[in-house]
């Protein structure tokens, strides 16, 4: 039971108080901050993800011999050798028509008749996406066919220029995973400060209960209560305005279809999370509550 | 009912407070514990209200000892003592009502089932017309009568009082000595503790427990080795 079951009367051993302490406004910021951290990380994490994963097993061949003829057929040739191979996924000669369109974004739209563009010597090149997880025997056995059917060629690995930029983005993740568990624990510190505080407010009271027989489970539901539901309104509030930012951000992502955007999204595992957060945040609270108190407890015969 | 046997009393390094304390108190006995101030009174009434355990010697309350006891078996021991404090100690935001009515609800006695008793207590105090005023409303006398009504609701087998009459004037001093003694005709047994000679001389049969510099006065023998009353 996340906030115990105190009867109406025993609550009433305690002042009514509720909302009037900078508890739950320090539990709100910790909370938004917290899910806006989460956000962060889970969508920086399935960015790396995604792009680890595309770039892990790719290779470009660039094949520059100067005769445009030859080139094609070492292409052509290599396209069709590679597809034959069984550590090869999928082979595909990129055409020289999306080389160009790639090159319009730098040299400007020629709409296909630029002689400039046309007379450009644009390598031939074809994408080469492995089978299965031997990435470095595939690369030699790559190596050898190219060196057979495209000799001079070379062989890119996606990684070695998209690494860096997924190895910056997972550290990126791992930095928002950091905060969450560093606000968890401000969180907890919060939640412990205010038992403590609770406890030194009302210790007469306590000695007084506990003089008339009541247990320490019995005054320790009382305050468990009282601090589940202030650190409770708390979340609420902070989960309210984090999921207002993040609707409004994940809107604005909407617009942004282009690039490496694309890959940070949250998924529906990455929303699950987000809403179970608030949801662990008040068990958090409520179990630190309950071991602060007790703890505080049995230290009063 | 209660017994001492070679109790001693220290608060850290410092000297015994209480040294040497042996008596037995007896099934439906009324005691007064008299002493100057600084005698131990307080820390006495303490150990016997289980607020305090001893630092040596033995204690042992309704057969049991309550030196080595665990502490979660304590409350079941405290719901059978009543305690009133010098100071009332009565939960300011708590009405008189619900203030005589809390050892019942720590009992876990139903709403329904205490209204009764609560009731016919706030008669016995004269407080039925007050019975929603919270303490701070109420005069030092009648602060007094509730924080009497809510040691005895539960019909305590041990009644401990701290100097109840310390905050009232002689008239009501001596209302609330005819409610302690009431209850000692019901069975209870009652400890006071006081300065006041003339509430001493007020009830018959009542034995005398005399501290002195930490040390109870018991030159007969009588309090370690009581009588027997039947």
């Amino acid at each position: 039971m996340i906030i115990p079951r105190v009867p109406a009367q025993h609550r009433r051993l305690l002042p009514d108080r509720r909302l009037s302490g900078p508890t739950p406004w320090v539990i709100a910021i910790l909370m938004l901050l917290t899910l806006l951290s989460a956000a962060a990380g889970i969508g920086l994490a399935r960015s790396a993800n995604a792009i680890g994963a595309a770039i892990a097993g790719r290779v470009t061949v660039q094949i520059v011999t100067a005769n445009p003829v030859t080139r094609a057929e070492q292409a052509s040739a290599l396209r069709r050798a590679a597809a034959a191979q069984p550590f090869v996924r999928t082979a595909r000669a990129v055409e020289q028509a999306e080389l160009r369109a790639t090159l319009d974004q730098w040299f400007g739209s020629a709409e296909g008749d630029d002689p400039v563009l046309n007379s450009l010597p644009l390598p031939a090149l074809v994408d080469i996406d492995f089978v299965g997880e031997d990435r470095s025997g595939h690369m030699a056995q790559l190596r050898a066919l190219v060196a057979r059917e495209a000799p001079g060629a070379r062989i890119i690995p996606h990684a070695e220029w998209l690494g860096p930029v997924a190895r910056l983005i997972r550290s990126l993740a791992w930095v928002a995973g950091a905060l969450v568990i560093l606000m968890t624990l401000a969180s907890a510190a919060v939640v412990i400060m205010t038992a403590r505080a609770a406890l030194g407010t009302h210790y007469t009271t306590i000695e007084m209960l506990h003089m008339i027989g009541a247990t320490d489970q019995q005054i320790t539901r009382l305050f468990q209560r009282r601090i589940a539901i202030d650190t409770a309104y708390g979340i609420a509030l902070g989960s309210a305005v984090a999921a207002l930012i993040l609707l409004l951000i994940g809107w604005q992502w909407s617009g942004v279809t282009s690039g490496l955007a694309e890959t940070a999204s949250l998924g529906p595992a990455g929303w699950a999370l987000l809403l179970a957060l608030p949801l662990l945040a008040i068990a958090l609270a409520a179990l630190t509550a309950r071991q602060t108190l007790l703890a505080a407890l049995q230290k009063i015969l | 009912m209660v017994e001492f046997n070679g109790v001693g009393l220290r608060y850290g390094p410092d000297a015994e407070v209480l040294s040497d304390i042996s008596f037995n108190l007896q099934p439906g006995s009324f005691y007064f514990l008299t002493g100057p101030s600084g005698a131990g009174k307080t820390s006495l009434l303490k150990m016997l209200y289980l607020a305090q355990r001893p630092s040596r010697g033995i204690v042992r309350l309704f057969g049991e000892d309550l030196v080595s006891m665990p502490r979660h078996r304590l409350p079941g021991f405290r719901r059978r003592i009543g305690v009133v404090f010098q100071d009332f100690r009565l939960i300011p935001h708590l009405s008189a009502r619900d203030n005589i009515a809390l050892p019942l609800r720590i009992a876990g006695v139903s709403e329904e089932d205490l209204a009764g008793p609560v009731g016919e207590m706030l008669s016995w105090i004269g407080l039925d017309e007050r019975a929603h005023a919270f303490p701070p409303t109420l005069s030092g006398g009648e602060q007094q009568r509730v924080a009497i009504a809510r040691a005895v609701i539960a019909r305590p087998q041990l009644l401990v009082a701290d100097e109840p009459t310390g905050n009232v004037d002689p008239d009501m001093a001596m209302r609330l000595l005819g409610l302690f003694e009431a209850l000692n005709r019901l069975g209870t047994t009652v400890v006071v503790a006081t300065h006041d000679i003339h509430l001493i001389s007020r009830i018959e049969n009542a034995q005398m427990m005399r501290l002195e510099k930490g040390r109870l006065s018991d030159p007969t023998g009588a309090l370690r080795y009581p009588p027997n009353r039947s």
